[in-house]
């Protein structure tokens, strides 16, 4: 009796997920179409841009010099042991741009931005207004839901940029300004340890990847919430976790895929 | 959601200053060279350039003057080497360029030695006298040969 319960569960709980899977396609379908066909929401998503990444800028431009500087101190150190401080700007450089640049900045974002959304859209549909525009007929995934979701993706490759440029700032501040350094050949090797097409496309890459997985999930989350107060909070802490997992096993296979 | 211009102004520098930051890490630190290569190209041609790659730099007396665009093997199997220098610089047609190694990490750079002639280089010639990468297993190669000749 117990056991045949366990493997209803079981069962019960892989139809959910492939519905679940069906149906995040089917959403993301609905965003895709929403975007590509007039009319074209030029103002939602200059106000979706102004929302995520704007007021993002504060908490990312502080991590990215935060960031920057401690690991301007670790590598001193272990650099030191070798004698190879010299090299602190290929290691801050290339680990900013290929791994942390992109993780950190979408998991900063999914917890600034993406909740943020989710939350504002699973509030909408508990108030019911997103009913409101469907009695008259507009197509709530046209005019809330599709602005936001391109805002998200659009913003993220920029902050992205930003926050590796102020972790350079911050690195070259401990480096040069602080452990003394000298600044130009931290530059140099920053710099000369780099290609556009093995880090930088790959840096690029990777945020627009989360920007797309990120801005789904949020949405998602927040269109389909329960019209109850612990729906909105679920959709919120459902975002951060379920992007945040999202995020970090999408970093590991396009690196592993990658080869860098 | 009430539109302000002041918000579209401040959307607007958000994007410049994310592109820009997108320009620096493409064109300044990914090494993507948006001029055209109409500096000052000259060819090196090597026996054995070791591990020298594209955007080495070049010096002169440890200055740096340009950097390394193209590595290839020419006709007879040795590396043609194309350096793209500054404009400005002026060689000597008796110039040498060896291959060095610096720092813990062994980059190597190629360093130029300007000569003593009266003529200098024009665009697109080939310096003269090279010298190539020191190899360590080549030195100890050469180095037990010749023990073994002398017993």
């Amino acid at each position: 009796m117990n056991q045949s319960t366990a493997i209803h569960a079981l069962g019960h709980r892989s139809v959910d997920f492939v519905t679940n899977l069906g149906q995040i396609a089917r959403f993301t379908l609905q965003i895709v179409r929403a975007l590509l066909m007039p009319r074209y929401r030029v103002r939602r998503t200059i106000d979706a841009v102004f929302d995520s990444g704007v007021l993002s800028l504060a908490i990312i431009c502080l991590s990215g010099i935060t960031v920057g500087a401690v690991l301007g101190l670790q590598g001193f150190y272990n650099l030191s042991r070798f004698g190879a401080e010299g090299s602190l700007g290929a290691v801050v450089g290339i680990s900013l741009v290929r791994e942390l640049g992109p993780v950190l900045t979408a998991l900063l974002f999914t917890g600034r931005a993406a909740s943020a959304v989710a939350a504002e859209i699973a509030s909408m549909v508990t108030t019911g207004q997103l009913d409101g525009l469907r009695m008259m007929s507009v197509d709530p995934i046209d005019f809330i839901v599709s602005p936001k979701a391109l805002g998200m993706l659009l913003v993220l490759p920029l902050l992205n940029a930003l926050f590796i440029s102020f972790a350079f700032f911050g690195a070259y501040l401990v480096g040069v300004s602080y452990l003394g350094l000298d600044g130009g050949q931290f530059l140099t090797t920053l710099e000369s340890s780099m290609t556009f097409e093995n880090d930088i496309a790959v840096s690029l890459l990777k945020s627009f990847v989360f920007g797309v997985l990120v801005s789904i999930i949020a949405t998602y989350r927040g269109y389909t919430s329960l019209p109850t107060a612990e729906g909105v909070s679920a959709a919120t802490t459902g975002t951060v976790v379920v992007a945040s997992t999202a995020i970090l096993l999408t970093d590991y296979a396009i690196t592993a895929l990658w080869g860098v | 959601m009430q539109s302000s211009p002041i918000r579209d102004l401040v959307v607007g520098m958000f994007v410049l200053v994310g592109f820009g930051a997108i320009g620096y890490l493409t064109f300044q630190v990914g090494g993507i060279s948006w001029k055209v290569p109409g500096g000052f190209t000259l060819y090196a041609t090597f026996d054995d350039i070791g591990g020298l790659k594209e955007r080495a730099p070049v010096s002169v007396s440890g200055v740096k003057v340009g950097q390394v665009v193209g590595v290839e093997l020419d006709e007879l199997m040795r590396a043609k080497v194309t350096l793209d220098l500054t404009p400005t610089l002026e060689l000597p047609v008796d110039s040498s360029a060896s291959i060095r190694t610096s720092g813990i990490l062994g980059d190597q750079f190629i360093a130029l030695e300007p000569g003593a002639e009266d003529d200098m280089l024009q665009a697109g010639e080939e310096i003269g006298f090279t010298e190539s990468a020191l190899s360590l297993e080549r030195l100890i190669g050469k180095f037990v040969n010749d023990a073994d000749l002398e017993d």
